[in-house]
């Protein structure tokens, strides 16, 4: 995910075409933020969920608007836009991010998973299905960002990447209630479905030892 | 449908959908990113635009020159909309500060303009552009001093206080007296979805997708505030990212879009920023509160008052911290006053429970305090002064009052007995542990509710209503409902909610929406099962309804065959007489905590928190359980770490973002209990429910602060309950 600058300025991606050239099907093509802006403009090509896109963007465009507003993926959310509260969480070449905080372009030829990458209404993830069974949201707006940081949590102890309450660095890592809602702690839920959501993660983890 | 006694048995009464803890049927939406919030609605208009609302950087005076023109030459933007472009705009009834209009400012954040743009980029960035002067006024903004000119609010006879009995006699009297003074601070509602509003208009007529938790008000107060027909509005609100009392009325986001779009030509959208909402919106006011209690020497009370003082806008309401206190305990002599200081803070208004949740962190800790002070265990104390009449109306009795019963119930379920009554008397290597109980109270509010229901030839149910769903789990119970009703399964039936187009229901709020809102949609079913029995030939007081048949003696007939010519629509609403005049209809918790506080670091840990509820027929236990379980962590927040911090000489709160203002996180809150009594309400509705979603909140707070104290021997009373406060004061470790 390093952001290659380089990469950005090359203008391979430019040659592609004006903007929004991703094999993406838009639902509502009248919506999506093509208008050539008067800000200089920068190209920037990204993987969403398994399809390239080359977008062309106002450098300042957050990758979490890039999404929404752009890609019209509006399932990852802006609660904060200031890296405070985990709504806009999504999954980087394998990590989660505060969407919000990193610019677009700097993401080119990232893989970025959404919660619409994860699963659809027919077809759940389990994360998703564990989610609905154990009642781990109540108005929904976090928990797209919850799942998407909780998917990335379950990888992260299994890779064995310490967290503040890991005690052994040298122990095998477990899928711990501590571990787990220390590592889910960025992820604000005012709804108050901690406890729920918590019991959908360990449903999971003791599903992938 | 009129309500004027006791339900009787009814469809709902065979439970087979209703009182089930199903999973909810909008949570596949969800859970996959596919609910649209209103920022979202990409689908609906387009060529939308994007806006960009800034606020007053004063918190008193006028705008006195606002130089857009840099902003209005700026890349992409499409209108500006000055607060100097126009006189100051209407209220609604339930707004006390202006919105938008005028060089007037009383508040800081409120706005004073919005940039519309091609892009949010583009908005934002000329937003900043605009340069603004302002004349300040004289101002107060410090509670503490603003209390000494405070005005008595009047009590219901127009007097001071609410009294009953001679309570200074009596409290002089008593054997064992308390006489101690709380504090809350202002508190912020922290929805996760920032106020949002996309606007379009089509000739006079406005169409606003919003994120609001009552669409009637929200439309009323619009057409209001802009001087439009309310037939010339429509609002749409299908999925609200939390409210919790901050997205009751028309806010500024709604007000701005719309004159944005209006100046633009254009459908415009706009979120508040996080940064904007908690000086821009409303919140839950501070309080000062002195309560005094009186007992014989048995621990009965004899006499107890609570006064309480909080600030506002001029005009604005006061928080009803003692409302709590007029009906939760007995005692024959008894005094209850509020004070309201005029503020030049933002709005003081409704936040989850507004009143009792504040006036119980206050009340409860002084229970636990008189308890103490009686050598008597706070359990029995409470049970020992529990009442089943209005205490101020003893010939008015509680529809249901099974108080006792919580807290019996919770008492052994949590093992009270382990409970050391000497604070500070438990350890667990360097952490001091104990015990905490509160008692929950909050009322029962009955209000009209309508809905539609449509019946298709495919046996399909469509519920119409413009009820919300604000996390509560509304779509759930009111499929649940129908399909009691209607006798088909819940995946037979759709809920369609948040649109103005549709019936008014009661809304959310109040904890008020679940027992009303299925009850409006009990009312309209009833007329449909009507419909679907006269189309069929069948009578329709012997008609059942089941397997997703209507049948009667030896006739069964598919309930879809009812709608072959054409779907069959019936409408109606539940409307109440005067049963919750006759009886107080309440609502009953008891709540539980352990704490462990770190004897070296003072920090505050929640080791186990229980909640025994007792709110009539609870539609849904998976979703009813959630709201109770949530309002605790909200509460966990109330007593350790919420507070707005007031800037007395620049008036504003200063923590206003999510950093700055510390919400529970994942890490503070334990796997939580909530258990509710096995019972039904009659005179609630003929869903015999009542409200959950703000009763979990109430208690929970001193239930924590008790725990605390009696893990440390230090009482605070001074929320939140930060090591701070108690760090200098902890036992010797060593």
């Amino acid at each position: 995910m390093p952001p290659s600058m380089t990469l950005i300025f090359s203008r391979r991606a430019v040659l592609a075409g004006s903007a929004a050239i991703g094999v993406f099907p838009d639902p509502s093509p009248a919506n999506a933020r093509t208008e050539e802006s008067p800000t200089q403009s920068l190209d920037v090509t990204f993987e969403v969920n398994g399809r390239t896109h080359t977008l062309h963007l106002d450098p300042r465009t957050t990758l979490l608007d890039a999404l929404r507003e752009h890609l019209l993926l509006a399932g990852t959310k802006k609660g904060c836009d200031h890296g405070q509260c985990g709504a806009c969480t999504v999954i980087v070449d394998g990590r989660r991010i505060n969407s919000c905080l990193s610019l677009a372009v700097m993401h080119e030829g990232d893989r970025i998973t959404t919660i619409e990458g994860l699963g659809d209404p027919d077809h759940l993830h389990p994360m998703q299905a564990a989610f609905i069974q154990h009642d781990g949201y109540q108005c929904g707006y976090c928990t797209p960002g919850q799942i998407c940081s909780a998917v990335a949590v379950l990888d992260e102890i299994r890779s064995g990447i310490p967290s503040h309450v890991t005690k052994d660095l040298l122990a095998p890592m477990e899928h711990s209630g501590l571990e787990m809602r220390e590592r889910m702690s960025g992820n604000i839920c005012r709804c108050g479905a901690y406890s729920n959501i918590a019991e959908a993660m360990a449903e999971v983890a003791g599903a992938q030892p | 449908m009129k309500f004027d006694r006791a339900a009787g048995q009814n469809p709902i009464d065979q439970l087979h959908v209703v009182g089930h803890p199903l999973d909810r049927i909008d949570g596949r939406f969800k859970t996959t990113g596919t609910a649209p919030y209103a920022y979202e609605r990409h689908d609906v208009v387009p060529h939308q635009a994007y806006g960009y609302i800034i606020g007053s950087a004063v918190a008193k005076g006028r705008v006195t020159r606002m130089d857009v023109a840099r902003a209005k030459a700026a890349p992409g933007v499409l209108a500006i909309v000055t607060t100097l472009d126009m006189p100051a705009l209407k209220n609604g009834p339930r707004n006390t500060a202006k919105l938008f209009g005028g060089p007037e400012i009383s508040h800081y954040h409120q706005a004073t303009a919005i940039v519309v743009a091609e892009t949010f980029e583009q908005a934002r960035a000329a937003a900043v552009q605009i340069e603004t002067d302002y004349g300040h006024d004289e101002s107060q903004f410090d509670l503490k001093q603003a209390q000494h000119g405070a005005r008595s609010v009047p009590a219901a006879d127009g007097s001071r206080a609410d009294r009953v009995g001679d309570f200074e006699k009596a409290f002089s009297a008593s054997a064992t007296r308390l006489d101690e003074t709380y504090t809350t601070p202002d508190q912020t509602h922290a929805m996760m979805e920032p106020h949002a509003t996309l606007a379009a208009w089509e000739g006079e007529k406005l169409t606003l997708w919003t994120s609001n938790q009552m669409i009637a008000w929200n439309r009323r107060d619009i057409a209001t505030t802009l001087g439009l027909s309310e037939d010339n509005v429509r609002v749409d609100s299908p999925y609200i990212g939390g409210g919790f009392g901050g997205k009751l009325f028309l806010r500024s986001d709604a007000v701005l879009a719309a004159l944005g779009a209006k100046a633009a030509g254009r459908p415009v959208k706009v979120a508040l920023t996080r940064p904007f909402i908690m000086n821009n919106t409303t919140h839950r006011s501070a309080t000062i509160q002195r309560i005094r209690i009186g007992t014989d020497r048995d621990g009965r009370i004899m006499a107890i008052a609570h006064e309480s003082t909080s600030g506002n806008l001029p005009h604005g309401r006061p928080e009803a911290a003692i409302d709590q206190t007029k009906l939760l305990y007995a005692g024959p002599n008894r005094l209850t006053a509020m004070r309201l200081a005029v503020l030049d803070l933002p709005e003081g208004n409704a936040m989850r429970a507004p009143g009792e949740a504040s006036g119980l962190m206050a009340l409860e800790i002084a229970m636990d305090e008189m308890a103490e002070r009686l050598r008597m265990d706070p359990v029995r104390f409470r049970i020992l002064n529990d009442t089943q009449v209005d205490p101020e109306k003893p010939g008015r009795p509680f529809s249901q009052r099974h108080l006792v019963e919580c807290l019996e119930h919770g008492a052994e379920k949590f093992g009270w007995s382990h409970r050391k009554a000497r604070p500070a008397s438990v350890r667990e290597g360097e952490w001091l542990i104990g015990m905490g109980v509160a008692a929950g109270f909050r009322n029962n509010l009955l209000t009209k509710s309508a809905a539609r229901v449509r019946l298709d030839s495919q046996g399909i149910v469509t519920v119409e209503t413009d009820m919300t769903d604000i996390g509560t789990g509304t779509y759930t119970i009111l499929a649940q409902t129908a399909a009691e009703m209607m006798g088909v399964s819940i995946d037979q039936v759709r809920v369609i909610l948040g649109d103005s187009d549709f019936p008014v229901s009661a809304g959310s709020g109040g904890q008020w929406g679940a027992n009303n809102s299925a009850a409006g949609v009990y009312a309209a079913c009833v007329k449909l099962r009507e419909s679907v029995a006269e189309k069929m030939g069948l009578p329709p007081a012997e008609a059942q309804f089941s397997g997703g048949n209507i049948h009667a003696g030896n006739s069964i007939f598919p309930l879809g065959q009812a709608a072959h010519e054409g779907e069959l629509v019936a409408e109606d609403a539940i409307e109440y007489a005067d049963v919750d005049k006759r009886y107080q209809q309440s609502t009953f918790a008891s709540h539980f905590v352990e704490v462990g506080v770190n004897g070296f670091t003072g920090e505050v840990r929640i080791r186990r928190m229980l909640a025994v509820c007792s709110a009539g027929r609870i539609l849904n236990p998976k979703t009813a359980r959630n709201q109770v379980i949530g309002a605790m962590t909200m509460g966990a927040g109330a007593a350790l770490m919420e507070e707005l911090a007031v800037d007395t000489g620049r008036g504003f709160f200063v923590n206003h973002d999510l950093a700055g203002y510390e919400v529970p996180v994942h890490a503070d809150i334990p796997h939580q209990e909530a258990i509710f009594l096995d019972e039904v309400d009659p005179l609630s509705s003929p869903m015999k429910a009542k409200g959950v979603g703000e009763l979990g909140l109430c208690g929970v707070a001193a239930a924590i602060a008790n725990a605390v104290y009696n893990a440390t021997a230090v009482r605070i009373r001074d929320y939140p309950v930060t090591l701070d406060k108690h760090l200098a004061h902890l036992p010797r470790m060593s």
